[in-house]
């Protein structure tokens, strides 16, 4: 199998399912085989659950939810003949990430006696590199963050740089089967075909947009994946499920999910613009887009996501059902806060400034706080002391001081002490690092691939 | 008689993250009645927003979408991501003082 980069009539994207490792129906992948599938892309990355798995570079999927949908995967792209391609793998993109995936594909080949070549496309990003190219006045802010400064880059314990389709296509021309790619665009992974056999730029991003998260277009999110088949005049996009519908309404409204603005969207080589895109159903469950423009960018650039350690935590969780103290639950989170600086002051010698802490009253106000529009007292409230301190010894001694209080404290006017309701045994759990994304900059490439690393591998030899 | 809000007007109000730095919002009313009232500048705009969620009203971008029947709303993170002070890492609950903002009669 080779990938044919002739020019096509149409070409057709499978997308399983809104992020590898969620699972779907398994006749789903059939289905899109059967219409006509040129490739199979799917996610596999966010940064939208926290900046934990960039900063760790660890996944937020476990193996085996990742492993049940690749065996799928990888089994239809190789009777098929038709690439299968993966973005942001490992959650966060990292090289870990990309290698933790492509171990497990290994594993699966092996097992089911495939032979398929793997490309492992990285994009993680060296720091003295980067630090050129702030120097050289090619890194720049994206609101709402400032400029970028060098002791930022130091700071970051993994940087990735989100590719485009370009790598991507890089990758399929070697001869690659199978793309593991580190973090890309959530578009670019189904974008990379139809652009490699020339279909048009702008119906291949905006359906490209619209795939990205599955069933997330479709009238029913939870149903599995989507079909989108781009032409030369614009797209046309179904549910691989046949009891579910894509109707105009749920396709144009996919333009507006996790994204800024909903007309105009950046990719690293242009914009992807919406604007005078008209949605017409084709039948009950099928819609025609057409309309949809793309602008090629003076500069291409690409994004950077970085992560830091912002201090150590640890996390205490008890609870109150007494009515007399949730009749004035503020004045008693308020007495806490108190006690508990004095009692750190007394203990450890450290002053209010030399760590920090969050009292959340889940039941009263936690969600939403201040910005909460209903008032009235709640019936039972958990109460969340989230410590954090420059390192985890010093944050767990804090919540062990807030241990009595968070057992005992009385509100003021109470002549006894009340025994509040500890959820577990021992009442603190240690959460380790936590991380902050300290980055919303684009640098400016030399190439649309200079940033990334291709490794292509032989198709393993089974005996 | 309570009073009528956004949300008994819509489909569907809902909140999440635009990338770890933005949160965005929609309204997806459930006619063009119910349209016309969400996207009247005097109901919703940036500084009504700025106010609701403690923001920059500089910083509020507000997008009338009358074909869609949806009024978007977007602007920069109050919180940032997955920080201490972060109480909702995906930003999928900061629909509700929109939903719940009551409308004129």
């Amino acid at each position: 199998m080779t990938m044919d980069d002739a020019p096509a009539e149409r070409v057709g994207i499978l997308v399983p399912a809104g992020m590898l490792g969620a699972g779907f129906a398994e006749e789903t992948v059939e289905r899109g085989l059967t219409l006509g599938a040129d490739v199979i892309a799917v996610d596999g990355g966010s940064t939208d659950s926290g900046p934990h798995y960039l900063g760790a570079s660890v996944p937020k999927t476990t193996a085996a939810a990742v492993a049940r949908d690749l065996r799928i995967l990888l089994k239809a792209a190789a009777r098929a003949c038709i690439p299968l391609i993966v973005g942001s793998c490992g959650t966060s993109g990292t090289d870990s990430g990309v290698d933790w995936v492509a171990d497990i594909v290994a594993g699966i080949q092996a097992e089911e006696h495939l032979t398929l070549n793997v490309a492992r496309v990285y994009s993680e990003q060296d720091t003295s590199l980067l630090k050129q190219h702030l120097d050289g006045g090619r890194v720049h802010a994206l609101p709402p963050l400032g400029e970028l400064d060098a002791e930022t880059l130091e700071s970051c314990t993994h940087i990735v740089a989100m590719m485009g389709h370009e790598p991507i296509v890089a990758a399929l021309a070697a001869g690659a089967q199978v793309v593991l790619a580190g973090r890309a665009t959530d578009t670019a992974v189904a974008a990379a075909v139809p652009l490699m056999k020339g279909m048009p730029a702008g119906p291949t991003w905006h359906a490209s947009k619209v795939v990205e998260c599955g069933g997330q277009c479709t009238t029913n999110p939870r149903s599995g994946g989507v079909f989108a088949t781009i032409d030369a005049g614009g797209f046309t996009i179904e549910p691989l499920d046949p009891a579910v519908a894509c109707t105009p309404r749920s396709v144009a409204a996919h333009m507006l999910y996790e994204t800024a603005n909903p007309f105009q969207m950046r990719e690293p080589a242009g914009t992807l613009d919406v604007h005078e895109a008209t949605y017409r159903a084709v039948d009950e469950r099928t819609v025609r887009v057409e309309g949809s423009r793309f602008h090629l960018a003076d500069q291409h650039t690409v994004k950077l996501e970085g992560a830091r350690i912002t201090g150590y935590e640890t996390m205490s969780f008890s609870a109150i059902r007494d009515p007399h103290i949730l009749a004035d639950i503020e004045a008693w989170a308020a007495l806490l806060r108190t006690v508990l600086e004095q009692r750190v002051e007394q203990t450890l010698g450290l002053r209010a400034d030399a760590y920090a802490f969050d009292v959340r009253l889940y039941g009263y106000n936690a969600v939403l706080e201040e910005l909460d529009p209903a008032a009235g007292p709640p019936r039972e409230v958990g109460v969340m002391l989230l410590v954090n301190a420059p390192d985890q010894a010093t944050a767990t001694a804090i919540a062990k001081i807030a241990n009595p209080l968070m057992l005992h404290l009385p509100t003021a006017d109470m002549e006894y002490l009340p025994s509040l309701a500890f959820a577990t045994s021992p009442a603190e759990t240690e959460r380790g690092p936590a991380y902050a994304f300290v980055l919303n900059h684009v640098v400016d490439t030399h190439t649309p691939t200079d940033m990334f690393r291709l490794a292509l591998q032989e198709a393993p030899h089974h005996g | 008689m309570a009073e009528t809000t956004l949300a008994d007007l819509a489909h569907e109000i809902r909140s999440k993250n635009a990338g770890p730095f933005w949160v965005t919002l929609e309204l997806f009313m459930r006619d063009e009645d119910g349209y016309r009232i969400a996207a009247d500048p005097d109901l919703l705009n940036e500084r009504t927003i700025a106010e609701l969620y403690h923001v920059e009203e500089s910083a509020v971008a507000l997008y009338r979408i009358p074909s869609l029947n949806v009024v978007k709303i977007s602007f920069p993170r109050p919180v940032t991501q997955g920080s201490l002070k972060d109480r909702d890492i995906h930003a999928g609950q900061h629909h509700v003082p929109l939903a719940l903002l009551p409308v004129p009669n």
